[in-house]
């Protein structure tokens, strides 16, 4: 620590101790959130703020230039940490340090090229690929070549990468011991993550299915015919901007969250934080029955199960039942109009099946709400 | 291509008119059909009895279900790990009771740690957390831990059996094999 002198070390101390604050999922995931709403408006208002910040500029060469830069910095002002160390450099870790770079270089390589494509259209010419299309070239030895080319690059860094960085070998599984924390592989942990605010029955089969068969019921919802074989984003804003929310903001956030800000006890800790085993944070959860009969109506627990579990209901009920409708009326009347009653309806309810996802995590946060229905009994809890 | 010439039955039955020639007549395509189908049928049957047939071992290297774990006297009250390692069970003594729970957190299944300092059993999977009568009150478990049959041998010891469980949800904690009265 003597590489820095005193009055920047003091400085740096205090950035961290910022950064960990701001950490806390809490303050994180709305940062994140904002972030989000303002690179990729999903509504007129922060398109307004997008237009006004000019954040288009991000996708050209210098705004690359700039993103790549405070990421770097950033990166490298907390390897000057011991704690960013341990947990950045672990070999386990090392992919998804490098998946967070790749993420947003390739976002950037397709906005950039989307940016180039929208900017040749509104001038009336054809989009970039549209010369490609015409031109033909060689399967073999064009195509070929370069992938053998490939192939020896990915062997190379694969064996390099095998012998630098040896995978961690631990002692043999026992069931009496887990391991603290117990992590998933990494591209699991937006998985475990949802499940510390769901049931295992919903996290670990509903939800995954329904990511799966909303992924595949893309191109039957989304009939736009514009920016097929090229890359655009005005001609595809509302597709990109809904895609970016679930990519970005419940994957790969969730992901960096699992990999990076959970520690012992699945408890949450700063980037530049001690992961301490004794780490106290107090988490007492209650169900939603038990605000509305204990501490509302202030009575005892009604003991029909149904009865008890009837606010919970409801919710769902007005959750998935009316908000489509409501929907429907306001804030996506022309994608309503403009796709019809089966694809709305199908897009709104993986939409809001999503949604839920977030405003699970709010409710934990704000409420320490844990089940909207809890039905321990037949292990039914929502 | 005027040198291909269309394919000539070698057949003398000059009956199938119908069928153009080099096809299939109904009765053989039904033939051949149930040949094919029933050897399909007889090698994935016959991988499927594999299959179930190695779902029931002939060994099982279990640890035994049912332990004797001293006598009450031995526990002071608090949480006793003694059992954790080799059972995964815990023996908690309070002021008028001992019972078992079961080290296996209700939410999915990782196997929790005693933290003394803070009296509480805490998941290091997703976070859960329980008291050390086994109630859960934070993080995403949404039943107790289980509780488990306790009874005292005739010579006076403690006997654990982990195949009967109670549930805190269910009631069945007033149950007298769940806990030993002292």
């Amino acid at each position: 620590m003597e590489a820095f002198p005193v009055p920047l070390k003091i400085i740096m101390e205090a950035v961290k101790h910022f950064i960990n604050a701001i950490a806390s999922p809490k303050i994180l995931f709305n940062i994140v959130f904002l972030f989000y709403l303002i690179v990729f408006p999903p509504f007129k208002f922060f398109q307004r703020i997008h237009d006004a910040l000019g954040i288009d500029r991000l996708w050209t060469k210098r705004g690359g230039i700039f993103i790549f830069s405070l990421m770097f910095l950033a990166f490298a002002f907390g390897l000057t940490d011991a704690n960013f160390r341990l947990i950045v450099l672990k070999p386990d870790n090392v992919p998804i340090v490098a998946l967070l770079f790749l993420v947003v270089f390739f976002l950037w390589f397709a906005m950039t090229q989307a940016k180039e494509n929208d900017e040749a259209i509104a001038k009336g010419d054809k989009p970039k690929e549209y010369a490609d299309s015409r031109e033909k070239v060689l399967v073999f030895p064009d195509l070929v070549y370069i992938e053998f080319l490939c192939l020896i690059f990915v062997a190379v860094l694969l064996a390099v990468w095998a012998i630098g960085l040896p995978a961690p070998l631990e002692q043999p599984a026992n069931p009496t011991v887990s391991p603290n924390p117990s992590k998933a592989p990494w591209y699991f942990l937006g998985l475990q993550e949802m499940l510390v605010y769901f049931d295992p029955w919903i996290a670990g089969v509903v939800l995954p299915t329904a990511i799966l068969l909303g992924l595949m019921c893309i191109p039957y919802i989304d009939k736009n015919r514009k920016g097929l074989g090229y890359y655009t984003y005005q001609d595809r804003k509302m597709a990109i901007n809904t895609f970016m929310f679930f990519w970005l903001v419940l994957w790969m956030f969730l992901i960096f969250i699992g990999t990076f800000l959970r520690g012992p006890n699945w408890s949450f800790f700063g980037p530049f934080e001690y992961w301490d085993h004794n780490k106290l944070e107090v988490l007492n959860n209650i169900n939603l029955s038990q605000y509305v009969f204990m501490i509302w109506l202030k009575q005892g627990m009604p003991s029909n199960i149904l009865l008890r579990e009837a606010p919970g209901f409801l919710v769902l009920a007005v959750y998935f039942g009316l908000l489509p409708a409501i929907f429907a009326k306001t804030i996506f009347k022309d994608l309503y109009q403009r796709i019809g009653g089966i694809r709305y309806s199908i897009f709104v309810v993986f939409l809001l099946m999503a949604l839920a996802l977030p405003i699970k995590m709010y409710l934990r946060w704000l409420f320490n709400i844990k089940y909207i229905i809890a039905i321990p009994e037949f292990f039914f809890n929502i | 291509m005027a040198d291909i010439k269309p394919p000539v039955s070698n057949t003398l039955d000059t009956n199938s008119t119908s069928n153009p020639p080099g096809d299939m007549d109904r009765r053989s395509f039904i033939k051949w059909s149930l040949v094919g189908w029933g050897a399909f049928v007889a090698v994935i049957g016959g991988y499927g009895s594999m299959v179930g047939r190695f779902l029931f071992p002939n060994v099982l290297f279990e640890p035994v279900q049912t332990f004797r774990a001293g006598t009450p006297y031995e526990y002071e009250i608090g949480v006793s790990e003694r059992f954790k390692e080799k059972y995964g069970v815990w023996i908690v003594r309070e002021k008028e009771k001992i019972f078992a729970l079961l080290a296996v957190c209700t939410h999915l299944g990782c196997t929790p740690n005693y933290l003394p300092a803070d009296h509480k059993f805490k998941c290091p999977c997703h976070g859960s957390g329980f008291y050390t009568n086994g109630i859960n009150f934070e993080g995403p478990a949404p039943r107790s831990l289980e509780r488990l049959k306790i009874t005292l041998a005739d010579d006076g010891e403690i006997v654990v059996d982990k195949t009967i469980r109670f549930h805190y949800e269910k009631g069945e904690w007033s149950n007298q094999d769940s806990f030993i009265p002292v």
